[in-house]
């Protein structure tokens, strides 16, 4: 057996990561996401509340602002129930499992443009394949807890969640064949004033018009190919199939099967899950944002003598740099969370016949012209 | 010993494992979970080995997706202890006749290949990148992979063929 040791597998174009920055990268992302389901769970909250014209969580802390912890503090306390005819190992392991395959996608993705975990040369294809590995953990969950409604709902979840990887998958590759990277810091670097290529009006040459410098909303995906803003409506929905969010949330339909794979879980275990789907809502939003609105960059462009763009963005290796790359990405990031959070509240759960409709007959289809479109526009773009 | 030669031996040990509990488990669930995670070890190979699409690629559609199709199947099937019956001496007996076989076919494969030793000096880091692979697939081996996706195409048809509601079929 050879062994090769791996290097690191970058283009000399962009930033030689130091590797304290690699193990920064790391908890910063564990805090974020953990740390996103407090802030998540209380956002959600309120939001449905004031969709439906509600108070929402009032009574613990000032607005129900702990109301959260006493929630903690409750599962913390709760017993860790174990079914007798579970089957106890697969039970037990599940909860990490499918944690870890949605933490384990946080690994490639860029919060400054210093920050990575690493840079690797197959970044969102690794995210892709990590991602799509957490329905083993749901399957496992679902037939591990020995209870119909948990198998019942784990079907409808894995069979949910592999259908919308198509079109998820076609919105990616989309991204990708403009971008001509796998790489997700190499496709923030392209969209903003520090990029090394030029961009171009709508990312047609023939134009003439070079706005690099102009940088802002002008060198985001979106705007480098117009067409990119339908694939990232598509992404969107895509997504929110994915993360199991309403109105893809059957595999949890109350309603029919109480609550879908996580019915038998309790304690800590159950808190797990629900720190899974959150981390997994965070992710997505990240992906989006960093595919398809322009990552780090700020959305102001320079006009002229008014130079928003370089004002609101430092150049990379600086601190001021990096704070304002991640306040742009987490802001962007929120953004979508918060539309995601609008939808559930707004539109009613699809039927399972509707929900493959939707992914088969509409989104596959539109996904692979826009595959087309973005090839053809990448031709207009050199 | 290097670190990168204790993450090999680490590895090759929870690989074989996994490997092992594949033929052991008595629950078909488990040998399925098992070999999930035999690919995953395998994957981390193809790292090591600076293949990082190849691992990719592993992951998404052997763990993930063929993988999860199996264990939709066992899950519908419902397997019990009783069906345990069914594995006569004559299977066990054509199981080990054909995985010696096997076997003796990789050992002599392996003893007649000579692996070409690297060059450290001209070694390019990027092999096995996707650029390089996509570079090799489109120049060198164009028409193998072109068959390959009419394979693909003729395997996609079948199933759109199959899938197809016919005339008096109920809607769903």
């Amino acid at each position: 057996m050879i062994i090769v040791e791996t290097r690191p597998a970058l283009s000399l174009r962009i930033y030689i990561h130091l590797p304290f920055t690699i193990l920064l990268a790391l908890p910063i992302f564990l805090a974020l996401s953990s740390g996103f389901v407090v802030v998540g769970v209380y956002l959600e909250r309120k939001i449905s509340a004031f969709i439906q014209d509600r108070l929402g969580p009032m009574e613990v802390g000032k607005w129900g602002l702990l109301q959260l912890f006493a929630d903690l503090l409750k599962l913390l306390q709760k017993e860790d129930i174990v079914p007798a005819a579970a089957d106890r190992k697969l039970f037990l392991l599940a909860p990490s499992v499918i944690f870890a395959s949605v933490f384990a996608g946080f690994a490639v993705m860029p919060l400054t443009p210093d920050l990575q975990g690493s840079a690797t040369a197959v970044g969102v294809f690794y995210l892709m394949a990590i991602v799509s590995f957490d329905v083993v953990g749901i399957l496992m969950a679902g037939w591990g807890s020995n209870n119909k409604y948990s198998l019942l709902g784990a079907m409808r979840s894995v069979a949910q969640i592999v259908s919308y990887e198509i079109p998820l998958g076609l919105t990616i590759l989309c991204v990708v064949m403009i971008c001509q990277s796998l790489n997700l810091q190499e496709i923030s670097f392209q969209q903003g004033i520090y990029t090394y290529e030029p961009n171009y009006l709508f990312g047609i040459r023939a134009l003439g018009i070079d706005v690099t410098d102009w940088g802002g909303i002008f060198s985001w995906n979106i705007l480098r190919n117009p067409f990119l803003l339908i694939a990232y409506v598509i992404f969107f929905i895509a997504t929110l199939a994915e993360a199991n969010r309403a109105p893809f949330d059957l595999p949890e339909g109350e309603s029919e099967i109480v609550a879908g794979f996580n019915t038998e879980y309790s304690g800590m275990r159950f808190a797990l899950l629900f720190l899974s789907e959150y981390a997994m809502m965070l992710l997505v939003a990240f992906l989006g944002a960093i595919l398809f609105l322009g990552s780090w960059n700020t959305p102001l462009p320079n006009i002229g003598p008014v130079r928003l763009a370089d004002w609101t963005s430092g150049s990379p290796g600086t601190v001021w740099g990096n704070l304002t790359g991640a306040f742009w990405l987490l802001t962007k990031a929120l953004a979508a969370i918060m539309v995601q959070m609008w939808v559930r509240w707004t539109l009613p759960r699809l039927r399972v016949d509707q929900l493959m409709f939707l992914c088969w007959k509409v989104l596959t289809p539109i996904g692979i012209v826009l595959l087309l479109i973005s090839g053809v526009w990448r031709l207009l773009m050199i | 010993m290097k670190p990168i030669e204790i993450v090999f031996y680490v590895l090759t040990g929870i690989t074989l494992l996994s490997a092992i509990t594949v033929v052991t488990a008595r629950n078909p669930i488990h040998s399925v979970l098992a070999l999930i995670a035999t690919f995953f070890c395998l994957s981390g190979h193809y790292i090591l080995m600076n293949a990082q699409f190849l691992a990719a690629v592993n992951i998404i559609v052997y763990a993930g997706a063929i993988m999860v199709l199996f264990l939709f199947t066992i899950m519908f099937l419902n397997l019990r202890r009783e069906d345990e019956e069914s594995k006569t001496n004559l299977t066990k007996m054509a199981a080990v006749v054909v995985g010696g076989i096997l076997m003796v076919t990789m050992l002599l494969v392996f003893r007649a290949v000579q692996l070409p030793a690297v060059n450290e000096g001209n070694f390019d880091a990027r092999t096995g990148l996707v650029e390089q692979l996509g570079i090799m697939l489109y120049s060198d081996y164009l028409l193998p992979f072109e068959l390959a996706s009419v394979l693909l195409l003729v395997a996609m048809v079948g199933a759109v063929m199959l899938g197809k509601r016919e005339a008096g079929d109920r809607h769903f």
